[in-house]
């Protein structure tokens, strides 16, 4: 967006100023206009309007900010810029380039004042036409495609505002994003770019029942609890539990077209982590660099709060973009307590009536307007396309009992509870089997069994009601020791150690364990399967439980995720297993 | 420059003055008491006619008579080279008795957010010598690892010990000064607290390279809001300008906390979880934030702030706003306190999230990583086992939970204990980890690469298969 010109009629004078919030007098402005406040021209966005006072949250550190300076109107709606160029690209949490504005500011820190456009006004793009003149084409409608990245075309549509009409002029070649590349009947005038404010959701025919999964390569996410392209799921879990770790695990691995990563109020380092890691990493999918396919939102807990609020929206209108498309976008929001947080805090410099914990009491309706953006959509040019959303939430003191978490929880359909005891035995990823859910299961099973194998869901029920035994089981261990147990049982503690070191546990910082193909995932289950039945056998023959459990072949079940040839390997093991229970009776 | 005489409301540390002319948010205000006192600070509301000011030195001597005067310009930190080796107040004037400090830029206290674009990703392993930092929860250059601690426990002699010790051991071996810069920010100490740390740095020569600000227990409460806001304002000119590596330490962040809701109440704000304001992540990240890496900079801010929990409750909001800004975080434990374990970190909990980035092949040594996941997954068992030897006894246990809880007890003593004057190599850490973990059999270590337990595995002889490496 671009600075807009000194206009008399819409400006006023502010009043006051208390850190993000910032009061102006005689302003003409529209609820949720976007505003440049003070003589550095800080951009604001109007969010109450009191008699001729108007209430402005501001994006950027407000110090030295006084009365008296003026504040001018845009007219516009807080608004993300769309078009070829968003790939491959990090933007701060109002849409500006991060990599731009360290060279307009010529400095490593984030200036004031500084505006830059969300994408590139001046590069051209080869432009290759999808309609011919004479063609009706109505909203939605794609007009042509232009290769955005190696990995993804970029395909421009008719703007959802659009009246349609019947295309009058349209050629290939190199056009920049504002330039007209389809010109209808009716004047209108179609380029590249178009403009889309970051509250309203854009429109789509139909939200559809999402029957595919979102495959993560994470054997506890694929394996237990799935989640599905155009599904929602939250992980909670305290500090150092490995939220992070997961989020990232996810833009790397997870098989969505496009993937928008927001570091909403996270560390610093962590997103500087994620600018030099992904050039470096392959798309699993296709083999390209894995920034093709990724648009980055960096908010820093540092940068101001206000940006933090839009960063949310700005991230899930991009996504939005990509899915009318056509493709399948998985959006991450790392974490959305902070966003929260930042709700909790304008409300807050507000003074409005404080509801649970201070959060504002319309937390419950933001949060889920914001997960209702997700799904499985058809979307107005006929194609589908799905935005799935993983919310990290990071509950103060570990506890989901908090507002945050909980209204969370009633909105999204996965949740992968982060366990702090579980990150302390170094068992990663740390997501509680007892406590996470996942209530796609059933709708995703008919796909697996599709396309991996039949025993899928019997599978991995075998392997949910071990992991449940243990846990019951434990709880006597606990009272009596492990020896005062009767043998079986003493046997399924041993099948159930397997389960957790070799199939929950993955190592996401080994170069083959990091990501884990859903075949893999189950020939892992089948083998300690296999160990299961053999040693129960075993065990009815009259051998004792204390041989059962110390084999000379069972250890090398937990090496099974770092093989790249694995089949080989678990042939071979599992025969192992089999030959040496088999020479005990 | 205008003054007011027009103090119309003083409220703890907030004084409410009138004006008719716009003040600037954040602004700096001095205030002459008629006893000719001058007292300092911020503008924390700019009203059209009216201002809150939050006064540093405490409003205590003001009245409606004293004057106010608005010096047009947000609060800054003089900083030049020359400041190493000073000791300041907690508002930055000196208090050492040096000569005046000639600045050579004046800078903003509020630092600007470092663009995360611009950033380097900190993978510099920092040798602090301590051996359940170094082995378990690895520093670099840039972190911010705070220690979590609670009265009464010896936060200081392991921070002081971490300053003490801490070098780049790559750098040293080609020959290069690898010493950190420290810049120390205390909040609210005793005098007692802050003279420990000066003599030391003293003792150890590290003064020199230091510089000290002291906001002291009995120095008023609402300063602390800025102490640290100095500190790091010097380490960020030192680093990013002078090219040195600083390590900041700030004591004592629950300090600092307490003056932000001391301001906050006296605002009459809407407060958030235990009367703390809602803002205070925001706040917190302002300072944590500000450590790092940038590119083409030579320098580097690392911090370790110190906090202490109340109640050695880590879900109270200060260590836990603090934990989900900062990476990681080091415990310093009661129980093994009391054992007389020095230093006495809590591994479990503790965490370095930069860990896994900067150890391995070519950063620290090949079996590093593999080396930690195991020895935390057994001393997290052997723990575990403790509490069923206090209710079935030992000899309820198998051969293979005895083994366990040996290694647990063989950990604490042999591993973690290793007094706050012992500067342990990594070599001598992690051949001593593969000492204790070789007391387990090889099939129970199966978080280790099997290439390595060939390599480091100790057999019963005691003989080491490979000699160390250089």
């Amino acid at each position: 967006m671009s600075q807009a010109t000194q206009q008399d009629a819409a400006t006023g004078v502010i009043e006051s100023v208390s850190g993000p919030v910032v009061t102006a007098r005689d302003l003409d402005a529209r609820m949720n206009d976007v505003v440049y406040v003070g003589d550095e021209g800080l951009m604001g966005e109007v969010i109450e309007i009191e008699g001729d006072v108007t209430t402005i949250q501001v994006y950027e550190e407000t110090s030295g900010v006084g009365p008296g300076e003026p504040v001018e109107n845009t007219g516009e709606p807080l608004s993300v810029d769309l078009g070829p160029g968003m790939l491959d690209a990090i933007y701060d949490g109002t849409q500006r380039p991060l990599d731009v504005l360290e060279d307009k500011m010529n400095s490593a820190f984030l200036d004031r004042g500084v505006d830059a456009p969300g994408i590139d006004l001046d590069k051209e793009w080869a432009f290759q036409p999808e309609v011919e003149e004479g063609d009706d084409v109505s909203a939605g409608d794609v007009v042509g495609i232009v290769e955005e990245t190696v990995t993804i075309d970029h395909k421009v549509m008719v703007p959802p505002d659009s009246d349609g009409g019947e295309v009058v002029a349209v050629e290939s070649g190199n056009y920049t994003v504002e330039e007209t590349v389809v010109e209808l009947d009716s004047g209108e005038e179609i380029s590249m770019h178009q403009e889309w404010p970051v509250r309203t959701p854009r429109p789509a025919v139909e939200k559809k029942t999402p029957t595919q999964p979102l495959i993560s390569g994470q054997r506890v996410l694929d394996g237990l609890f799935p989640i599905a392209k155009g599904g929602t799921a939250a992980i909670p879990g305290p500090f150092g539990s490995g939220k992070t770790v997961t989020q990232h695990q996810l833009a790397k691995w997870a098989d969505a077209d496009i993937v928008v990563y927001v570091g909403c109020g996270e560390r610093g380092n962590e997103m500087t982590e994620v600018i030099e890691d992904f050039p470096e990493l392959d798309d699993p999918k296709t083999g390209n660099p894995l920034m093709a396919r990724t648009c980055l939102i960096a908010n820093t807990s540092n940068m101001p709060v206000a940006a933090r609020e839009s960063c949310i929206y700005t991230g899930i209108t991009i996504a939005e973009f990509f899915r009318d498309m056509g493709y399948d976008v998985a959006l991450m929001a790392d974490s959305t307590s902070r966003w929260a947080e930042a709700m909790r805090e304008i409300s807050s410099r507000l003074e409005e009536m404080p509801g649970e914990e201070g959060y504002p009491a319309y937390l419950s309706a933001r949060l889920s307007q914001f997960y209702e953006r997700a799904g499985f959509f058809e979307n107005t040019n006929g194609t589908t396309g799905s935005v799935s959303v993983i919310g990290a939430v990071s509950p103060p003191g570990g506890d989901f009992s908090e507002p945050v978490t909980q209204n969370t929880l009633r909105i999204v359909k996965t949740f992968w509870a982060l366990d702090a005891d579980l990150a302390e035995r170094r068992h990663f990823p740390s997501i509680n089997w007892n406590e996470s859910y996942s209530l796609y299961r059933d709708q995703l099973d008919p796909w697996f069994e599709e396309n991996v194998t039949e025993d899928w869901s019997e599978t991995r029920q075998w392997a949910i009601d071990v992991l449940d035994e243990e846990s019951e089981l434990q709880e006597i261990v606990q009272l009596v020791g492990k020896d005062a147990l009767p043998e079986d049982q003493q046997l399924t503690l041993e099948i159930a150690r397997y389960l957790r070191e070799a199939y929950l546990q993955q190592d996401a910082f080994h170069p083959t364990d990091t990501f884990c193909p859903p075949e893999k995932t189950h020939s892992i289950l089948t083998t300690i399967k296999t160990y299961n039945d053999e040693a129960f056998e075993a065990l009815d023959a009259g051998v004792p439980v204390e041989d059962l459990v110390s084999l000379d072949s069972t250890p090398r079940i937990n090496r099974i995720g770092v093989q790249d040839e694995y089949e080989e390997y678990i042939e071979e093991l599992k025969d192992d297993i089999t030959e040496e229970l088999r020479g005990m009776y | 420059m205008k003054e007011y005489e027009t103090i119309n409301e003083i409220s703890g540390p907030l004084v409410y003055a009138e004006v008719d002319e716009p003040i600037g948010y954040d602004e700096i205000v001095e205030i002459e008491t008629e006893d000719g006192r001058t007292l300092r600070g911020q503008v924390l509301e700019s009203n059209d006619g009216l201002v809150a000011i939050q006064v540093f030195e405490g409003t205590s001597g003001i009245d409606r008579n004293a004057s106010v005067r608005f010096l047009g310009e947000t609060l800054k930190m003089p900083v030049t080279e020359d400041l190493l080796g000073r000791i300041m107040d907690g508002t930055g004037q000196p208090i050492d008795g040096g000569p005046e400090i000639v600045p050579e830029s004046r800078e903003d206290i509020i630092g600007a957010a470092i663009n995360p674009y611009s950033r380097e990703y900190p993978e510099e392993f920092i040798q602090t010598g301590v051996s359940a930092i170094d082995g378990m929860n690895t520093l670099v250059r840039g972190q911010k690892l705070p220690i979590f601690s609670a009265s009464g426990l010896p936060h200081n002699d392991l921070a002081l010990q971490i300053a003490r010790q801490a070098s780049v051991p790559e750098e040293e071996a080609e020959g290069e000064d690898s010493e950190f810069a420290v810049i120390f920010g205390a909040m609210g100490i005793t005098q007692e607290e802050a003279n420990e740390f000066i003599d030391d740095f003293e003792r150890t020569g590290a003064l020199e390279r230091s510089v000290v600000f002291a906001n002291l227990a009995d120095d008023p409460a609402v300063e602390r809001t800025v102490t640290p806001r100095l500190a790091l304002t010097t380490a960020e000119y030192l680093a990013f300008e002078k090219d040195y590596h600083v390590l900041v330490i700030l004591t004592d962040m629950t300090n600092y906390c307490e003056a932000l809701r001391e301001i906050g109440a006296a605002r009459e704000e809407v407060p958030g979880r235990r009367g703390y304001p809602g803002y205070m992540y925001t706040d917190l990240a302002t300072l944590y934030e500000r450590a790092g890496r940038i590119q083409g900079r030579e320098g580097s801010v690392t911090q370790i702030p110190i906090l202490t929990m109340p109640g050695d409750d880590d879900t109270h909001p200060i260590p836990d706003l603090t934990g989900y800004i900062t990476e990681g975080q080091i415990y310093v434990d009661r129980d093994l306190n009391s054992q007389g374990v020095q230093p006495p970190v809590n591994v479990l909990p503790s965490l370095s999230r930069l860990m896994d980035d900067g150890i391995g092949e070519g950063l620290t040594r090949e079996d590093h990583s593999d080396v930690a996941n195991q020895m935390y997954a057994a001393y997290a068992e052997g723990e575990n086992l403790r509490d069923l030897v206090n209710i079935v006894g030992r000899e309820a246990l198998s051969d293979r939970d005895n083994k366990y809880l040996d290694f647990a007890d063989d950990f604490e003593t042999d591993f973690i204990d290793q007094g706050f004057d012992t500067n342990r190599g990594l070599e001598d850490t992690l051949n001593l980890g593969w000492e204790l973990l070789s007391k387990l059999p090889k099939a129970e270590l199966n978080r280790i690469d099997e290439e390595f337990i060939e390599t480091y595995y100790v057999d019963d002889e005691g003989e080491e298969v490979e000699a160390t490496a250089d």
